[in-house]
């Protein structure tokens, strides 16, 4: 069509009749509520707190994060352990969802066992790894008694501790989501690829893969949400003077033991704006892919 | 993987499931069947008389239970899909929503390994054939339910198989679309020149497509026979009332003597063909409405005296209900004058009157 159409606000204008108040809108107002008192207020408040340091200007606290030693690097360390502990979980849930995806016998108790660690705390969690990766634990025991390896085993107190601290939480929580966005594909579509030819492994490139990549964007962002805030393994498992010493942590000192609320305050918004940078970039590599419904046809 | 073939042999095909409760029941027993070069099956019949699971078991989507499946000497049933390269058209088209309409035709193409340069015009052939050119580069969301149609079938012929298997291909277009794309698939499957395999719960579209109809009932093979005769002869009383004979009576039979039986109940006497030997005191007739002719003067034989109790506006004629003094119903095409209550004559030629052994439960 040549003519240009009229945009939409004028559409709605010209054409929409004016709508009588609909009540069944104050549903909203609770939520609404809810939003503004318990996340909107604290955030903004948080904002304005972090901008009102001590001493100093204005941007005093930020200045602070940036140049001293053991502030700044902890960014890093944290991006250390989130994104493997991330990488991994989806790496590991896609297969196993992958295979689970087919109701068979297994299925169901599978999904249970691989399910239960989302019921666990992560503070029982850590209590069961020091139990059994420590020094003196379980695992460390049964290898030296069958002398497959003899060295020391550090497994606890350490990075590789939070790490599988963050896989075993997190993983359950990666692999049901991602279950439920392969189950939301329709196995017709596998199986007219496979009528043109298409063997297991080409079906998976070539249908459940592309299709799916959108749902791993946004579980990658959601199981790194949830990496990157770490704290209770990290203090429990980890090396929270060294090298565990993440994010969370730094604010948690400045905020109780500094009783520097302002500069924990600032701590708190750069953790949100790396990890909004973080999200923001993957959900950028989601225009690449097709986003459209995951079904082949009509009915 | 072949592009050519002159037979496609089903030995006995079998496939069993377990039910409800550890019960194992057969989808479909049995079925022995030869496709040649150039034929167009129809597999006809209810909803889960096991049609789409035969369909299943050719492509390689189910594995059999038993019996054996070969396209001229090579054993194909232990073949997974990928290797059998048939082509199949599902019912709800299971068009791949990622791909653009090319890239849908081409798939086959390219998980063959043909080189990019050979594929483009393939895929231009094929689109051409189902008369889709200029649709390129939509994706299948864009596409009415025709044309996804159209892009299913292309991509299901561009790799030249011997065999098309169709699911119920046209079960989601509307009433002007699907007499279109039926002569569409004719078309294309006379074009191409192999051989079709179509489902169809739809005795109208097995009748027009096909050279030979298999009629199937709770996975058993009822009838395999060309579309005139299982129209005119059918086996049996289940593929009677599939092809439309809407009025099957049970009665007593009063003689049988060479191909004519004589059957009666005490307000009808009926000469017709008996299609099976007939064992015991009673049988059941098949007639179709539009055999039956409603009468002024008495005529000699097989005519029914009757009260008009209900009467369907069809257009060119009418379907009525007529009611004998014992209130057998029958129904009958009539012109459209006939009028609620008046009593009339319903006469049949005996040679329409099909006479059928009873069926089991009905005494």
């Amino acid at each position: 069509m040549s003519t240009a159409l009229p945009s939409k606000a004028s559409v709605n204008e010209t054409l929409a009749p004016r709508a009588p108040f609909d009540r069944v809108l104050l549903l909203v107002v609770p939520a609404t509520l809810f939003m503004l008192l318990l996340f909107i207020y604290p955030f903004i408040y948080g904002l304005v707190l972090s901008f009102e340091p001590k001493e100093g200007g204005w941007l005093a606290n930020y200045r602070t994060f940036f140049t001293t030693d053991n502030l700044w690097p902890t960014i890093g360390t944290t991006l250390k352990l989130a994104l493997p502990a991330t990488l991994i979980n989806v790496g590991i849930a896609l297969p196993i969802a992958y295979k689970m995806r087919v109701k068979s016998r297994w299925q169901r108790w599978i999904t249970t066992l691989l399910v239960v660690p989302i019921t666990l705390g992560t503070v029982l969690i850590a209590e069961g790894m020091l139990t059994y990766f420590g020094p003196k634990g379980w695992l460390s025991q049964f290898l030296q008694l069958t002398h497959l390896y003899d060295g020391a085993i550090r497994l606890t107190h350490n990075y590789w501790g939070v790490l599988i601290s963050l896989i075993i939480s997190g993983f359950p929580f990666a692999f049901l989501l991602i279950l439920s966005y392969v189950t939301g594909i329709d196995p017709v579509l596998a199986r007219a690829a496979s009528t043109l030819g298409a063997d297991s492994k080409a079906q998976f490139r070539h249908i459940y893969l592309p299709l799916l990549a959108p749902g791993l964007a946004m579980c990658f962002c959601l199981a790194f949400v949830q990496a990157f805030s770490v704290f209770p393994s990290a203090v429990l498992l980890g090396a929270p003077a060294g090298p565990t010493r993440v994010i969370s942590i730094a604010a948690y000192e400045a905020a109780f033991e500094q009783y520097d609320y302002s500069l924990a305050s600032a701590i708190a918004m750069i953790m949100g704006f790396v990890q909004l940078v973080i999200v923001a970039f993957v959900l950028s590599l989601r225009s690449w892919f097709y986003k459209g419904p995951v079904s082949g046809g009509k009915g | 993987m072949k592009h050519d073939f002159s037979e496609l042999r089903l030995e006995r095909v079998t496939r069993r499931f377990a039910g409800s409760g550890g019960n194992i029941f057969n989808a479909l027993s049995e079925l022995s069947l030869t496709i040649r070069r150039g034929e167009f099956i129809a597999l006809l019949g209810p909803s889960g008389c096991g049609k789409s699971t035969a369909l299943n078991c050719i492509a390689g989507l189910l594995p059999l239970s038993g019996g054996m499946i070969r396209l001229d000497d090579t054993r194909i049933d232990t073949l997974p899909p990928e290797r059998r390269g048939f082509g199949m058209v599902f019912q709800n088209y299971a068009l791949f929503p990622h791909m653009s309409v090319v890239k849908n035709v081409g798939f086959g193409l390219r998980m063959r390994g043909v080189s990019t340069s050979e594929i483009a015009p393939r895929v231009e052939k094929a689109m051409r054939l189902v008369q889709l050119t200029g649709q390129e580069h939509k994706l299948p969301g864009q596409l009415s339910g025709g044309q996804q149609q159209r892009v299913a079938i292309a991509r299901a012929i561009v790799i030249e198989p011997p065999l098309i298997l169709m699911d119920e291909p046209l079960s989601n277009l509307d009433a002007k679309l699907r007499l279109e794309t039926r002569s569409e698939i004719r078309r294309i499957h006379r074009e191409l020149g192999r051989a079709t395999v179509y489902v169809t719960h739809d005795q109208d579209e097995a009748l027009s497509l096909a050279d030979r109809i298999v009629v199937m009932k709770d996975g058993v093979v009822q009838q395999i026979a060309s579309p005139q005769e299982v129209y005119a002869q059918p086996a049996n009383l289940h593929v009677a009332r599939f092809m439309g004979y809407r009025n099957v009576l049970h009665l007593d039979v009063a003689e049988d003597r060479g191909d004519r039986v004589t059957v009666t109940a005490p307000d009808i006497k009926l000469t017709g063909v008996r299609k099976a030997p007939i064992n015991g005191t009673r049988a059941s007739v098949a007639i179709r409405p539009e055999e039956m002719t409603i009468v002024t003067a008495p005529a000699v034989e097989n005519v029914i005296a009757g009260r008009v109790e209900n009467v369907e506006y069809g257009g060119r004629d009418s379907l009525v209900d007529v009611v004998t003094p014992k209130g057998t119903v029958l129904h009958v095409r009539a012109p459209v004058n006939v009028a609620m209550g008046a009593q009339v004559l319903v006469q049949v030629p005996p040679e329409r009157v099909l006479v059928y052994p009873q069926e089991a439960g009905n005494a």
